[in-house]
C-alpha cells in the first residue's frame, strides 16, 4: 500500500526491510543504536534487531569500514553508516585500499557487499566537514560503485537494492532533502540501481543531476516553462557507473546540456559527463557542455553557503549562457 | 557475542612508574571534595592564593554565563549550533590557567573554558558556531589553535607542535585536548605513539565526560582510559574533572615535566557532559536523567564556591559582583553576536591559498560579475 514517506523515513524503512530479508544484513555506525544515528535513519532499528545487528561502534571510521572488510569475507553483508560527508576520510585508507581493491586482488573469490552510507552536500547551515560532496573522490576509484538518491522512492528501493548488490556501493544521501516527501508504493517494481531516469520532457536544454540538486534542477526547470523554454531533466541516480545512454539520447535531441552538481566543477562528475557527451554526441552539440557546481574553495561557513551551492539562478544563467551560442 | 558482552577484566599495569612527577598509585585525584572540603593529596601539593582562587572562581562562572547565553541565543536561531561545556568548566579553566604564555593548547570543538583563559575574544568563537568564519582568532599570537572538528586530528598536530619546540630547545610545553570518544581514533594513537618515541613535551588532556555523542565510554574503552598510556610508555593520570584545584594542579605538574624533557603525560579528566552533546542532540534518547542529578551533586562551580565562603576567602560582595561582571558579559556576547556582520561572499577564495592561482582569481571574477549582474534585480 501507498504512503507518503519522507526520504529518511524510506530510507529507514529500507533499511529494515533489507534486514527482514537478509539475516546476514547487520548495520554499523557511530550513535546508530540508540540514538538512531544523527538524522534517525536507524530509528528503532537496534530495538528490533538487536545489538549484534545494529552497532554502535567505537568512535573511529577506519574502524568501522575495516571491520566491515572482515565481516564482509566471513559472509556478512555490512551497511556502514559514515556519521557526515567530512569524517569518512579517516576510513579513506580502507575504502580505497582495500574495499575496492579486494574483489580484484582475489580474482572474484572475495566478494565485498559493503554498503557506505554517507549523508552528503551542504545547505544545512552546519560547522565545517558537515556540507561536502565527495563523490569524485569515489567514482574516480575503481572498483567501487557510488550511488546518489534524490528521492523517497529512490531511497527506500535503492538502499535495499544496493545491499543485496555484491559489489561495493558508496550509497550518498541527500541530507538537505532527508525530509522532503513522496508517495512510496513498496509494492511497486522498483528501477534498476544503476539507471538515469528523464523525469521531466523537454526540447531545448537538457539538465542533468543527482543527489540533492535534482530539486534545483526541477525548479530551474518550472521557473523556464514560465519563459517558454522546455528543460529535459535527467536524474542521473548512479554516479559510478555512468548510465548515459539515455543522456545521449536527449542531447541529440536538444543540442544543450547542462550538468549541475555540488562539488566542485574542477575534476568533478561533470568533467567526466561532459567529456562523453563530446565524444558521442559531438555532431549533434550546438554548445559545449556546461557545468554548474562548486567553486575550488573550501566548503565555505555556513553564511556563505548560499553564495556557494548552485541554486536555480545559477542552473538558469547557464541555461542562457547555453542557448546563447 | 555473550562472550563479548562479558567485560574483559580490566588489566591493571603500574602508570606512572619510572615518572617522579606521578603518584604510584594513581587514583582519582582530588583537592576539592564535591562538599567543597580543601584535601590534600600527597604527590600534588598546589600553592595558591587567595586572589588566584577568587580569580579560578570567576573563570568559571564566566565561562557558563557565556555558554547558558550561546545555548539562548541557538534557540532564537542566532547561532546554526553550540556544543556547550556545561559540567566541564572546571576541567577546562584548570588547564588553561596551568598554560603558560610560551606553551600552546590544541582544543577540539568545545574547548570555551580553554579559550577563555587563553584571551581568545567570546566573540570569536560565537562567529564559528553562527557559520561566519571558521573562529578567526590568532593561534600563535593567542597560543591557542583554532577548533579542530575532525576527531582527533588536533592530537597529531599537537605532537608535531610538541617535536618542533623540542628541535627549537625551547623550554615551553603544547596541551591537546580530546574527548573519550576520540580515544579510539586511529590518529590518537599515532600521537600518542609519536610523542611517546620521540619524548615529545606534548600533555594528552582527555575530558572524559562519559559520553561521545550518545555511545558511552565502555564502547570506547575496557579500561580507565588513563591506563591506556602505560601501553604506550607514558605515564597516565586520572584526575577529578570537576575539581578545578586538583586539574590545575595535575596539568601544571604534567607541562612541566614536558618542558623538562621527561616526555608526554595523558590525563584523564574525569568529568560529565551535564548538557546535549549539542544543541542538535536529544540526550533523553539515550541516558536517564538521574543520572545528571547524580552529577549535579558534583558541580565544580558549587563546590569552588562551597570552599571560599566557608573559609572566608570570598564574601557575598564578591559573589555578586561575579554574578554582574556576567550579566555584562552576557549582554555584550548577545549583542555582538546579534549583529555579527554576515561575511564578504568573495572571502571564501581569498585565503585558500598563501598565492592565489589565476584559476581560482578568474573563478572569483566571475563570481563578481555574476553577482553584480542581479544588481537592482533583487
Ligand atoms: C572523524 C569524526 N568522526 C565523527 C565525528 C562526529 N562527531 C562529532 S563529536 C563526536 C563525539 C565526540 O566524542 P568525544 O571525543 O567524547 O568528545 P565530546 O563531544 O564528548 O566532547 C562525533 C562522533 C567527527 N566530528 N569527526
Ligand atoms: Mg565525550
Amino acid at each position: 500500500m501507498s504512503q507518503t514517506l519522507t526520504i529518511g523515513k524510506a530510507l529507514n524503512l529500507g533499511l529494515r526491510k533489507a534486514m527482514e530479508d537478509d539475516p546476514k544484513v547487520m548495520l554499523m555506525g557511530e550513535d546508530i543504536g540508540k540514538l538512531g544515528g544523527v538524522f534517525r535513519i536507524t530509528d528503532g532499528l537496534q530495538k528490533d534487531f538487536g545489538e549484534d545487528r545494529v552497532v554502535d561502534t567505537p568512535l573511529a571510521e577506519a574502524g568501522i569500514l575495516g571491520t566491515a572488510v572482515g565481516l564482509a569475507m566471513r559472509g556478512y553483508r555490512p551497511v556502514c553508516e559514515i556519521q557526515f560527508d567530512g569524517f569518512v576520510f579517516p576510513a579513506y585508507n580502507q575504502i580505497v585500499t582495500q574495499v575496492a581493491k579486494i574483489h580484484a586482488r582475489s580474482k572474484g573469490k572475495l566478494p565485498m557487499p559493503i554498503v557506505i552510507r554517507i549523508p552528503f552536500g551542504g545547505g544545512i547551515g552546519a560547522v565545517e566537514h558537515h556540507s561536502e560532496s565527495p563523490e569524485a573522490y569515489f567514482a574516480h576509484t575503481a572498483g567501487l560503485k557510488v550511488v546518489a538518491v534524490s528521492n523517497p522512492v529512490d531511497a527506500y528501493f535503492g538502499i535495499q537494492q544496493a545491499i543485496a548488490h555484491p559489489d561495493p556501493i558508496v550509497f550518498l544521501e541527500p541530507k538537505r532533502r532527508y525530509w522532503e516527501k513522496a508517495q512510496v508504493d513498496p509494492d511497486a517494481t522498483p528501477e534498476p540501481l544503476f539507471r538515469s531516469r528523464v523525469i521531466r520532457g523537454g526540447d531545448d536544454v537538457t539538465v542533468l543531476a543527482y543527489g540533492p540538486m535534482v530539486k534545483t534542477a526541477l525548479q530551474a526547470a518550472e521557473a523556464a516553462a514560465e519563459e517558454g523554454r522546455a528543460l529535459e531533466v535527467i536524474d542521473l541516480r548512479t554516479v559510478s557507473p555512468l548510465d548515459l545512454d539515455p543522456v545521449y539520447e536527449s542531447v541529440r535531441r536538444t543540442g544543450r546540456c547542462v550538468v549541475v552538481h555540488e562539488a566542485p566543477v574542477t575534476l568533478g562528475l561533470g568533467a567526466e559527463i561532459a567529456a562523453r557527451i563530446t565524444e558521442n554526441c559531438f555532431h549533434s552539440l550546438e554548445a559545449p557542455v556546461l557545468r554548474v557546481g562548486g567553486y575550488d574553495t573550501p566548503y565555505p561557513p555556513s553564511k556563505l553557503e548560499e553564495e556557494y551551492l548552485p541554486d536555480l539562478d545559477r542552473v538558469l544563467d547557464a541555461v542562457d549562457r547555453s542557448l546563447g551560442f | 557475542m555473550t562472550a563479548l558482552r562479558q567485560a574483559a577484566e580490566v588489566v591493571d599495569p603500574v602508570p606512572g612508574a619510572g615518572a617522579p612527577h606521578l603518584p604510584q598509585q594513581p587514583d582519582l585525584i582530588q583537592l576539592l571534595t564535591p562538599e567543597g572540603e580543601r584535601v590534600e593529596h600527597p604527590d600534588y601539593s598546589l600553592d595558591i592564593s587567595d586572589d588566584e582562587l577568587r580569580g579560578l572562581y570567576r573563570d568559571l562562572a564566566l565561562v557558563r554565563r557565556w555558554d547558558v547565553e550561546a545555548t539562548a541565543l541557538q534557540r532564537q536561531g542566532e547561532l546554526g549550533i553550540w556544543a556547550s561545556l556545561l559540567g566541564q568548566e572546571a576541567a577546562q579553566v584548570g588547564a588553561g590557567r596551568a598554560l603558560r604564555a610560551d606553551d600552546m593548547a590544541f582544543p577540539t570543538y568545545r574547548e570555551h573554558g580553554v579559550a577563555w583563559t587563553r584571551g581568545v575574544d567570546p566573540l570569536q568563537v560565537m562567529g564559528l558556531f553562527r557559520g561566519v568564519d571558521n573562529g578567526g582568532w590568532d593561534p600563535a599570537a593567542l597560543g591557542f589553535n583554532l577548533y579542530t572538528i575532525v576527531i582527533g586530528a588536533q592530537c597529531l598536530h599537537a605532537t608535531g607542535y610538541a617535536m618542533g619546540v623540542q628541535r627549537d630547545g625551547a623550554e615551553s610545553a603544547v596541551l591537546a585536548f580530546l574527548g573519550d570518544g576520540a580515544t579510539s581514533q586511529g590518529e590518537v594513537n599515532e600521537a600518542m605513539i609519536f610523542a611517546a618515541s620521540f619524548a615529545a613535551p606534548v600533555v594528552f588532556f582527555c575530558q572524559n565526560n562519559q559520553y561521545a555523542i550518545s555511545v558511552p565510554i565502555e564502547r570506547q574503552a575496557r579500561v580507565p582510559l588513563f591506563k591506556r598510556a602505560a601501553g604506550f610508555g607514558f605515564p597516565g593520570v586520572r584526575v577529578d574533572g570537576n575539581d578545578v584545584l586538583a586539574v590545575l594542579a595535575v596539568t601544571r605538574a604534567a607541562l612541566q615535566a614536558a618542558r623538562e624533557g621527561q616526555g608526554p603525560t595523558f590525563i584523564e579528566a574525569f568529568t560529565y557532559r551535564m548538557g546535549a552533546h549539542t544543541t542538535s542532540d536529544d540526550p533523553t534518547r539515550y541516558r536517564l536523567a538521574s543520572e545528571l542529578e547524580e552529577w549535579k551533586l558534583r558541580d565544580p562551580i558549587a563546590r569552588l564556591k562551597a570552599h571560599l565562603s566557608r573559609s572566608g576567602i570570598a564574601d557575598a560582595a564578591f559573589f555578586d559582583s561575579v554574578d554582574a561582571e556576567g550579566d555584562e558579559l552576557a549582554a555584550r556576547i548577545r549583542q555582538g553576536t546579534v549583529e555579527m556582520p554576515d561575511p564578504e561572499p568573495t572571502e571564501m577564495f581569498d585565503h585558500v591559498f598563501a598565492e592565489q592561482t589565476p584559476e581560482l582569481a578568474a573563478q572569483r571574477a566571475e563570481f563578481v560579475e555574476y553577482h553584480a549582474s542581479f544588481e537592482g534585480e533583487k
